[in-house]
């Protein structure tokens, strides 16, 4: 295929082209995805996640800056979400990683959410296989400024970093569920406003309390840890995430940033957390593409009006949606 | 099942900081089901049209109230030509003086939209001249 050969041999505009492609997911996709995938596999996928205003995007340029200087070359994916009400985006990431301009060594793409929820797009982890083909050995995802609940990042990334910020919650948003849970690292952005170390002292009291979860990245005990406990690595091969102080905006703790990205990295390769890591890609991965073909495998089969009419029937309650599920997986048999 | 949408590029490029009318413009845009790419302000040529470039738009739109619209199209055009990308759409909005109209648009902008133009005509102006077939 000649766009995958371009793309291979370094030429950036079919690099975008093969990400609109993929990010359309028509039918031209699958083919393209399958001509990358033997060259997947070599760059290390950063998620950087938190709420919005924690300074996702400004942490996400200045850590590119800092990995640039070390000579690797870095791609970006920068969601933002489509409006739920006109399908647009407006999507304005690339305002806070302006330093990045003129760099053949950074490719910057913005991605719209496109209706999924999550955190990411569908089609994000199709575009960190484009990058990862094209060779770029560090791939940062910033997803969307995301609540308590957007965890997609932790299936889509090897080393998650959730990104909090002076001010936004106390100790009991620290407790609660979800985001918190997907840290491989925590970096406390805007380190040089007031109560900085409260948020740090709030993180390092929530990994106090919480046993550090089995099968969680590259954990492996489900022991409960003290705060005292050294960051890192863990003696029995589980992994406690450490927490650092950022100001991105004058690029302060970035370095300290990168070289526990890096360490994490080391200890997923150490450790059977990248294998790990990798199938637990491919399943959600594998997931999505069977939903998607088995959906439409269905609806092809169906006669017009078919599915119109079922939806009807559910509204007007004369067929429940499961017996209706089931009268139309019948169709398969 | 493609997913297609129109793809812009707002951007405010020279040194003026005047980026209301781009904003505005950027909303709209997004109000109307488009994908927009706002760069922010101090934008040169070339950071354009790499941005145009990586984020494979069909339109780029530029805002220019500093009067050096004749010296930032054309090379905002030139650039574009020199990546293959003469397909894309360029459109530029601010303070253009008349007679600047028809040597822009000699040049290949394909729009000039001044003070007062309604947003609703540049959404039509920018559907029908993306030639892709759009959902949504």
């Amino acid at each position: 295929m000649q766009l995958v050969d371009e793309l291979l041999a370094g030429n950036r505009r079919a690099l975008a082209r093969t990400i609109s492609i993929v990010e359309d997911g028509g039918p031209a996709a699958p083919p393209l995805l399958a001509a990358l995938y033997p060259h997947t596999g070599r760059g290390h996928v950063i998620g950087i996640t938190g709420a919005p205003g924690t300074g996702k995007s400004t942490l996400v340029n200045a850590l590119a800056r800092s990995y640039r200087q070390q000579g690797r070359t870095v791609g970006i994916i920068a969601v933002d979400p489509t409006s739920p009400f006109s399908g647009g985006a407006l999507l304005g990431d690339r305002v806070r990683m302006r330093d990045l301009a003129g760099d053949p060594g950074i490719f910057i793409r913005s991605m719209a959410t496109r209706g999924n929820l999550g955190g990411l797009a569908r089609a994000t982890a199709d575009v960190i296989s484009v990058l990862d083909a094209a060779g770029f050995e560090r791939i940062l995802v910033e997803t969307v400024g995301v609540g308590q609940a957007e965890v997609d990042i932790a299936s889509a990334a090897h080393t998650t970093v959730v990104v909090e910020a002076p001010g936004l919650g106390d100790e009991v948003q620290a407790i609660k569920a979800g985001v918190l849970e997907i840290a491989d690292l925590f970096a406390v952005n805007k380190a040089d406003r007031e109560g900085a170390d409260h948020t740090v002292m709030a993180l390092q009291m929530m990994q106090g309390l919480a046993p550090v979860p089995a099968g969680h990245h590259g954990t492996t005990g489900g022991t409960g840890r003290s705060h005292h406990a050294e960051a890192g690595a863990q003696p029995d091969g589980g992994w406690l995430p450490p927490i650092t102080k950022t100001v991105a905006m004058r690029g302060e703790g970035v370095e300290m940033l990168r070289d526990w990205i890096e360490l994490h990295a080391v200890h997923l390769r150490e450790t059977d957390g990248l294998a790990r890591r990798e199938v637990a890609r491919a399943a959600t991965e594998l997931d999505q593409i069977l939903r998607d073909q088995l959906i439409t495998a269905l609806l092809t089969r169906l006669p017009p009006g078919h599915l119109d009419a079922t939806l009807a029937a559910i509204a007007r309650r004369e067929i429940d949606p499961y017996t209706a599920g089931a009268q139309l997986l019948a169709q398969f048999s | 099942m493609t997913d297609r949408k129109i793809r812009v590029l707002v951007a405010k490029p020279g040194l003026d900081g005047h980026d209301r009318g781009a904003k505005v413009v950027a909303r709209a845009l997004r109000d109307a089901g488009m994908e927009v790419i706002y760069t922010g302000i101090r934008q040169t040529p070339e950071m354009i049209v790499e941005a145009a470039l990586q984020e494979d738009v069909d339109v780029v739109g530029i805002s220019i109230l500093s009067g050096a619209h004749m010296a930032l199209c054309p090379r905002v055009l030139e650039l574009l030509n020199a990546q293959d990308m003469g397909d894309v759409v360029v459109l530029v909005g601010g303070i253009i003086p008349d007679e600047d109209v028809a040597p822009l648009k000699a040049l290949g902008v394909k729009g000039v939209f001044g003070p007062g133009t309604s947003t609703q005509d540049i959404i039509e102006f920018i559907r029908q001249s993306v030639a892709v077939p759009v959902a949504g």
